[in-house]
Order: C-alpha cells, then structure tokens, then sequence
C-alpha cells in the first residue's frame, strides 16, 4: 500500500504544480516585460504574503514530487536496490526542502550566511 | 522455388542463432515455418505448442523483435523474407524458443486472483446485468488466455522484477468488478502492493502486442483509480 500511496502523492503534487508553473512563468513574463530590477521584485516579494505562501507551497510540492519520480528512475534504469532508492530520495527530499526554504527565508528579508540570494 | 532464411535461437541464456533455408508457400505461419524446420532439418529444436489455432496461448515467440504468437503469424504478414526467431523475453530461457514462465504464473497468483465466493454449488446462479458498468468492465479484460505476450512486450517487467506485469494485473482488474468475487478488497490492497498497478508507466506496450485486442493499460488505469478512491476511504471507484 506505501507504494499506492507514493503513487498518488506523487500524483496530486504534479497536479497542484502545474497551475502553480503556470503562474511562476507567467510573473516571470511579467518581471521581464515589465523591466523590473532585482531590488524591485525583491520589495514586491517582501510585502506581499501572498507570493511567500505560494512560493512556500510550491518547493514543498517540489521537495516531495522530484524525488519520488528520481526514486523510480533509480529502480527501474539504475538498477538500485528499492531500499537504496528510498535513502537517496529521503536524502533528495531533506536537500530540496532545505534549499527551497532556504531561498524562500532569504525572500522573506531573513539574513541567510553566504550572502544575498 | 523461394526460400525463407529462418534464424532460430539455439540454447539457454547463452547461445546462438541457428540458420534455415524453408521454401517459401502461399499460406504458411511461423508456427509451420518452426515445425517445418523440427520435422525435416533439425529434431532437437524444442519449443511449445498445443492447438495451433490461436485458442491455448501455448507457442508465443519473439518474432522478428516483436512477440507475438507463432501460429497467429503469417509469414506474408511480416514482409521479410528473413525470419528471426527467438523465445518471449522478459522470462528465463530453458532451450531454445521454450521460456520458464513459473515466475510469470506466480505474479498471476501475487496480485489476488484468485476467485472467492460464499456460494455452493446448491445456491443458485448470480443473476449479473450484462449491461451494468461493471460487468462491462470485467468483460474488456476476461478473454485473457494467459500468452505471456504482453509481459514479454512491458518494459517496466524488464526494468523491475517485482512488478507483476500486465497479464496479472488484468486479471485483478476482471476479478475487482466482478460482482460475485467476495475477496474483492484483498485483491485490489493485492494488485495495488509494491509490484503492482501503480508501476505502470502506460506506455501501452502490452495493448500494442495483445493478440486479441485487450487493453491491460486501461485496465490497470482503473486499477490506479480505484486503489485512489479505496485509500481516500471510498468503497468503490
């Protein structure tokens, strides 16, 4: 059943990114039509919420969706053992949200070492 | 007279082809061209057949790269005049075109098909409604002979020994709508296990090689929906 349920997990992520791509493209359409510098997005990112939640939302879509389709590729063409599999997308999983909000708290106005994103 | 140039697999894992020059007739399939060839050229040739009208399932082969089955294949229908022959893939080789096919009959077993009822055989028969939504369901995919065709056509098989291949998965599919299966449950939470529907890439490379027509693809979609809406706490899909 671990595996149905992965299926579908897998499944209901790719659904809800794919009007949430849409939108990413779209502001940045938006961004670059638009001629907005670095600091100008960043301000707009900063006061609205909304961008923050959406963003929020989409890298944990991101953390979860990516390493279930690299788990599989991993059995079936890389010939890895299931359980080898599961830590390395368990590996995958912790590294993508760990940059994601990483990015995301850097958004936010959060002091990150290493510097400015 | 015209010749076919046959190459046919000789021996297990390891092994080679062997060469045959067959005239060439009018009306002739693979499974002639092979018997031809193990009655008049070489007896030690070994592969299966029963009813040599495309009824048992018995003598599928790789054909030319395709599987297919041999007595279902005319050899005017593959517009070559050489012929390669070889056994299914996706299965151990035993002897020439003859495959181990008990992993491939142990799946049909793994993905809960067996069929229960709480009936005797003093209870009357079920009265079914041949146009209900599930029967039809259950009849798309219950002419399954058991080939071997569309496990030998699946990549994912290749890729993933766990997976319990098209054929098996069809089955489940047949079992899971017919109405008076009373272990409807255990073969869904069965044909849904780590080998099971949700593997399924549908490419629809076992729709493609399917002998009669079915589609194991749809029916493992319906499979993945209904183990969707079983998980969600639905009782049917």
């Amino acid at each position: 059943m671990v595996e149905a349920r992965l299926y579908i997990l897998q499944r209901l992520t790719a659904a809800m990114m794919a009007p949430m791509v849409v939108g990413h493209l779209l502001t940045i359409l938006y961004a670059t039509r638009a001629e907005l510098t670095a600091a100008t997005i960043l301000a707009r990112v900063q006061s609205s919420p909304w961008l923050i939640v959406f963003y929020t939302a989409f890298v944990v879509m991101v953390a979860i969706h990516a390493p279930l389709g690299l788990r599989k590729i991993l059995v079936e063409w890389g010939r890895l053992s299931t359980r080898a599999a599961n830590l390395i997308a368990l590996f995958l999983f912790v590294l993508f949200l760990g940059m994601g909000l990483r990015g995301i708290w850097a958004l936010t106005g959060g002091s990150i070492s290493g510097g400015a994103i | 007279m015209e010749t076919l140039t046959v190459q046919i697999w000789r021996g297990a894992e390891t092994g080679s082809f062997a060469s045959f020059s067959v005239p060439k007739r009018d009306n002739q399939t693979v499974l002639d061209v092979v018997t031809e060839i193990q009655q008049r050229q070489d007896q030690s040739i070994s592969y299966r057949f029963a009813c040599r009208v495309g009824v048992c399932g018995s003598c599928a082969m790789t054909v030319n790269g395709k599987p297919r089955w041999s007595c279902r294949t005319h050899i005017s229908s593959l517009k070559s005049s050489v012929i390669t022959i070889e056994p299914l893939k996706n299965m151990p080789r035993i002897k020439d075109l003859v495959t181990d096919m008990t992993g491939f009959f142990d799946k049909w077993g793994q993905a809960g098909n067996v069929f229960e009822s709480d009936k005797t055989r003093q209870d009357a028969p079920a009265k079914v409604d041949p146009s209900s939504q599930q029967r039809k369901a259950a009849n798309a995919a219950i002419e399954c002979i058991n080939c071997g065709v569309c496990y030998a056509a699946c990549d994912v098989v290749s890729w993933n020994d766990e997976y319990l291949g098209p054929a098996a998965l069809n089955r489940a599919w047949s079992l899971v709508n017919d109405e008076r299966h009373t272990g409807k449950q255990d073969t869904l939470v069965a044909a849904m296990g780590a080998g099971g529907c949700s593997n399924c890439h549908s490419q629809g490379n076992c729709m493609t090689a399917c002998p009669i027509g079915l589609s194991p693809t749809r029916s493992i979609a319906g499979l993945k929906k209904m183990s969707l809406f079983s998980l969600m706490g639905k009782q049917d899909g």
